[in-house]
């Protein structure tokens, strides 16, 4: 079946079979591997995606499901070269250590700061709370997410992005 | 004994499966682990004839009204399955614990997606999702047992995904919202070509895995009665956040114009009674409410339960959660109950 979808603001069009998942689609049929592939049980959250805004855990939507939809993923966090505040404060405030949940973890973090610009320590907790962080460094992501709460603005735009480090890992 | 399987939601035996599972993925991974063969054909290396994490072919159609969703019903027949948030239906594909042959999903019916005061009812389209049942203001003041309960199903993702006519239907013995339905009274609406049933919790709600919703039909709307001078409460204990419950519990509490009970409902989650505690009605009704009271309905309900042991604990704990469960949350409904009485009529 053909479809359709808008993802980081790229249209884009594949034939798929129906049974395809969505974090295969987006990492094996438009190779972008910035969304992690984890327990494939809805646990784990790393697969998390932004459809329609909202996060989604891409393992257990399929493809098809998301055909007319805009979906984001953690390459379409920052604009052009200026990291989303959100991926300046997992810097900030080392919010990463092996960096498996953190696509997921930023996504989340960036549709609760949409929705709720000054969330408190236990709604940033919550809102987190259907993803795990195997290096259990949720207190360091937690304040990374204040951060980026405390600078809807970000920081000086020099950086690279993750973007960029994520195709070179794969080039 | 055959019960076994279903008492812990279904989860203890995919989690069973689900370690063979991924050691045979990783397996299967390992041997193809060059990124240039990766590339080639990815999910699709994952050898057909072994259960992977991928589900069986299946053909995928989009209902475009409640109309059409069961003209496609009625085409495909038995072998097709109506999809909506999917959070049950896609795992058990993955471990062809279900194999449909064509997935109707119904995600584009926001005609079903709806929250309505209308009169003494409130009406709650099929389609609506947890997160929107969580965040409603008439929710939380008309029935607080419902946002008690959705904020422990599942996680706050999956809850944007998952529908209360998915949870529903797909009635899975540790699932909280058939609990409080069957708490509050409500009276769920199923659609079909014959036109609509109204079918109350105990009609709808035959056992674990199973409703009274035919091949060819639809549940479309759930109405939950309001009533002047009643709250409510719900309370799980979990593990963990998403997990099943351990074992879980729902009240319903109407007060009459002296303060004494005149409606009560106790409601158990995964401790293997599919119906309410009746037997907590006799204690309470016509009483004022009372510690003393609350003790022995919870007493009562640690009797009627009929837990399994499993991975979430044995059963005295389980008896143990019934009966300490049903204390608080009457106590707690009986409460909100009392503060409703005082500060608004509906």
């Amino acid at each position: 079946m053909q479809i359709s979808m808008t993802i980081n603001g790229t249209d884009v069009t594949r034939e798929i079979e129906p049974r395809v998942l969505l974090v295969h689609f987006i990492r094996d049929d438009l190779r972008l591997t910035g969304t992690h592939w984890g327990c494939d049980t809805s646990n784990c959250g790393t697969c998390v995606v932004l459809m329609d805004g909202q996060p989604v855990k891409s393992c257990t939507v399929l493809a098809a499901m998301a055909d007319g939809h805009t979906i984001t993923t953690v390459e379409g966090l920052a604009n052009g070269t200026t990291l989303d505040p959100v991926q300046q404060g997992f810097m900030e405030e080392h919010g990463l250590q092996c960096g498996f949940c953190t696509p997921g973890m930023m996504l989340t973090a960036r549709a609760l700061l949409d929705y709720n610009p000054h969330p408190e320590p236990l709604e940033i907790r919550e809102a987190i709370s259907g993803q795990i962080c195997r290096c259990t460094g949720y207190a360091t992501i937690v304040r990374s997410i204040q951060w980026a709460a405390e600078h809807p603005a970000g920081a000086a735009p020099e950086t690279t992005t993750s973007e960029s480090t994520e195709h070179e890992v794969h080039a | 004994m055959h019960r076994a399987k279903y008492e812990s939601g279904g989860a203890q035996l995919l989690l069973v499966l689900w370690s063979t599972l991924t050691a045979t993925v990783a397996g299967s991974k390992l041997r193809h682990d060059s990124v240039a063969q990766r590339r080639a054909v990815p999910w699709k290396l994952l050898s057909e004839e072994k259960p992977v994490q991928i589900p069986a072919p299946f053909d995928y159609v989009r209902a475009s009204s409640v109309d059409n969703a069961l003209a496609l019903l009625d085409r495909h027949g038995a072998e097709s399955r109506v999809v909506a948030g999917g959070h049950s239906l896609l795992p058990m594909m993955k471990l062809r614990l279900a194999r449909p042959d064509w997935l109707i999903d119904i995600n584009d019916l926001y005609e079903l997606d709806y929250l309505l005061v209308d009169g003494p009812v409130l009406r709650i389209g099929a389609m609506t999702r947890h997160t929107t049942l969580l965040q409603s203001g008439d929710v939380r003041r008309l029935f607080p047992i419902i946002c008690d309960a959705e904020r422990v199903i599942a996680d706050p993702i999956v809850r944007n995904r998952g529908t209360i006519g998915g949870s529903l239907c797909q009635a899975d013995p540790a699932e909280d919202l058939s609990t409080v339905c069957h708490v509050l009274e409500a009276v769920a609406v199923v659609r079909g070509p014959a036109g609509e049933r109204m079918l109350s919790m105990a009609e709808f709600h035959r056992g674990p895995y199973e409703t009274a919703v035919a091949q060819n039909e639809l549940l479309i709307e759930v109405r939950v009665p309001i009533r002047a001078g009643s709250s409510s409460a719900y309370e799980k204990v979990e593990r963990r956040v998403g997990d099943w419950a351990v074992a879980a519990a729902g009240a319903s509490v109407t007060l009459g114009a002296d303060g004494t009970i005149s409606e009560v409902a106790v409601g158990l989650t995964a401790v293997g009674l599919e119906r309410n505690v009746t037997e907590v009605e006799a204690v309470l009704v016509g009483q004022t409410p009372d510690e003393t009271l609350f003790v022995e309905a919870g007493r009562l309900a640690a009797l009627a339960c009929d837990p399994l042991a499993d991975q979430r604990g044995p059963i005295d704990y389980k008896r143990h959660l019934a009966d300490e469960l049903t204390r608080r949350v009457l106590r707690v409904a009986c409460s909100r109950a009392a503060a409703s009485v005082s500060d608004i009529t509906i």
